[in-house]
């Protein structure tokens, strides 16, 4: 009973810290590659709504942290020999599938906080965005319900 | 032109004097501590002062000095000094302990009265992280958004008054967050965590939201090369505030399992 709880506890925790460091790492992926080297994202878009702007303050601020937090978790897993590793690998891609979905329905469409690309045929970008977006969830679900690791765990 | 119009033409020695003294005052009173409690307790820790010059000296040449001077006539100049003044040197200088060094330096009853008045509820108000940080991610909303920032450069005492409160606000935030010297009020991780984030969402709000909203008399290109220094500047720095904050966290959460007796830090 109390192995099963702890069992438990570990799982919760490789899923939280796979998740904080998915978001962040999707994110500092978003502001390296997309703003810094392709600079197909704008620092400002003019349509920048005010409620987008808050919005995309408060998320960037969640995952500045959750990139470092989410490293001190896995150093904390690593500390109690807790880590599983497909867990926390499949966590890590939710996170980022998560992000990127969220970013690519809400930010970009619902709140027009700002596009991939500033080009004509914009679709084609927001599919390929969200499509990627969905395969890193299922991929990352697939991981972490994935029953090699139950076996391991019999 | 319009925008330097009124402004002062050159700072003034006098404001430069009274921002930067109290620096080199702590700087020197930081020495003569060490040199005194040295011969009674065991060496104070080389980083510690290392923190404290570098933090000085960022506070001063932000104030005094070429950079303060260009910073009355330029946006992206007085956002490096901001960035200086507001969250490096506070962050260097509360990494360097300097109350701990004072409570042990100071003889017994003199130490005594002011851990007494760290006590006090005030004090408690103060260094609470909420209060903390309206004090200072508030004040800095007011500073661009208003027609502060304009005034400030046409009336000296203004201007003093301005960077005193960005320094103390920002040492007094960052002491809020993380844990150096003693602190009596003491508030969760979770608790100053989620202040931490929503003060760093504010303050890239606010970044974004001058990159298209100029502060009044500021051209808009220095005001967009201004906005992303603070915007990026700002993460870098809490980037640092984040790490040591979850450091302490990481420590603290120490499994019990595992648990060795360690000598203090």
């Amino acid at each position: 009973m109390v192995a099963n709880h702890k069992e438990q506890t570990n799982k919760s925790r490789n899923i939280l810290s796979g998740i904080l460091f998915g978001i962040g790492f999707a994110s500092f992926i978003d502001e390296a590659v997309f703003h810094q080297l392709l600079r197909w994202h704008h620092f400002y878009d003019k349509s920048t709504t005010e409620i987008g702007l808050i919005s995309d303050g408060l998320f960037h601020a969640f995952s500045w942290f959750a990139t470092i937090g989410g490293l001190f978790l896995f150093a904390d897993l690593r500390r109690r020999k807790a880590l599983e590793p497909l867990i926390w690998w499949g966590s890590i891609l939710l996170g980022a599938g998560g992000f990127q979905l969220y970013d690519g329905t809400i930010q970009h469409k619902f709140m027009k906080l700002h596009q991939i690309r500033y080009v004509d045929n914009v679709f084609v970008y927001d599919l390929v965005w969200n499509v990627i977006a969905i395969l890193m969830i299922i991929a990352g679900l697939a991981l972490i319900l994935s029953p090699k690791r139950r076996r391991e765990a019999s | 032109m319009v925008h330097h119009g009124h402004h002062l033409e050159d700072l003034a020695i006098l404001p430069q004097v009274l921002l930067g003294l109290p620096f080199i005052l702590l700087l020197v009173l930081y020495m003569a501590a060490i040199v005194k409690t040295n011969q009674t307790h065991k060496p104070w820790p080389i980083h510690r002062t290392v923190f404290l010059c570098i933090g000085t000296t960022l506070a001063v040449i932000s104030v005094a000095g070429p950079l303060a001077e260009r910073a009355l006539m330029d946006f992206r100049a007085h956002m490096a000094a901001h960035l200086f003044l507001g969250m490096l040197a506070p962050l260097l200088i509360v990494l360097a302990a300097p109350m701990t060094l004072m409570l042990r330096t100071l003889d017994i009853s003199k130490a005594r009265r002011i851990t007494k008045l760290l006590k006090s509820r005030p004090i408690g108000w103060i260094t609470n992280p909420i209060t903390a940080a309206i004090l200072n991610i508030g004040g800095l909303w007011l500073l661009y958004t208003t027609s502060l920032y304009s005034l400030m450069h046409e009336f000296m005492w203004l201007h003093v008054l301005v960077h005193v409160h960005i320094f103390l606000a920002g040492y007094l935030f960052t002491v809020s967050l993380i844990y150096i010297d003693p602190i009596h009020h003491r508030n969760s991780y979770l608790n100053r965590a989620i202040v931490l984030i929503l003060s760093l969402a504010w303050h890239s709000i606010l970044a974004k939201y001058l990159y298209a909203h100029p502060p009044v008399s500021v051209p808009t290109d220095e005001a967009q090369t201004g906005a992303m220094l603070m915007y990026y500047g700002g993460d870098l720095v809490d980037a640092a505030i984040i790490f040591i904050l979850c450091w302490q966290w990481y420590k603290a959460t120490k499994p019990r399992a595992a648990y060795t007796p360690s000598t203090h830090a």
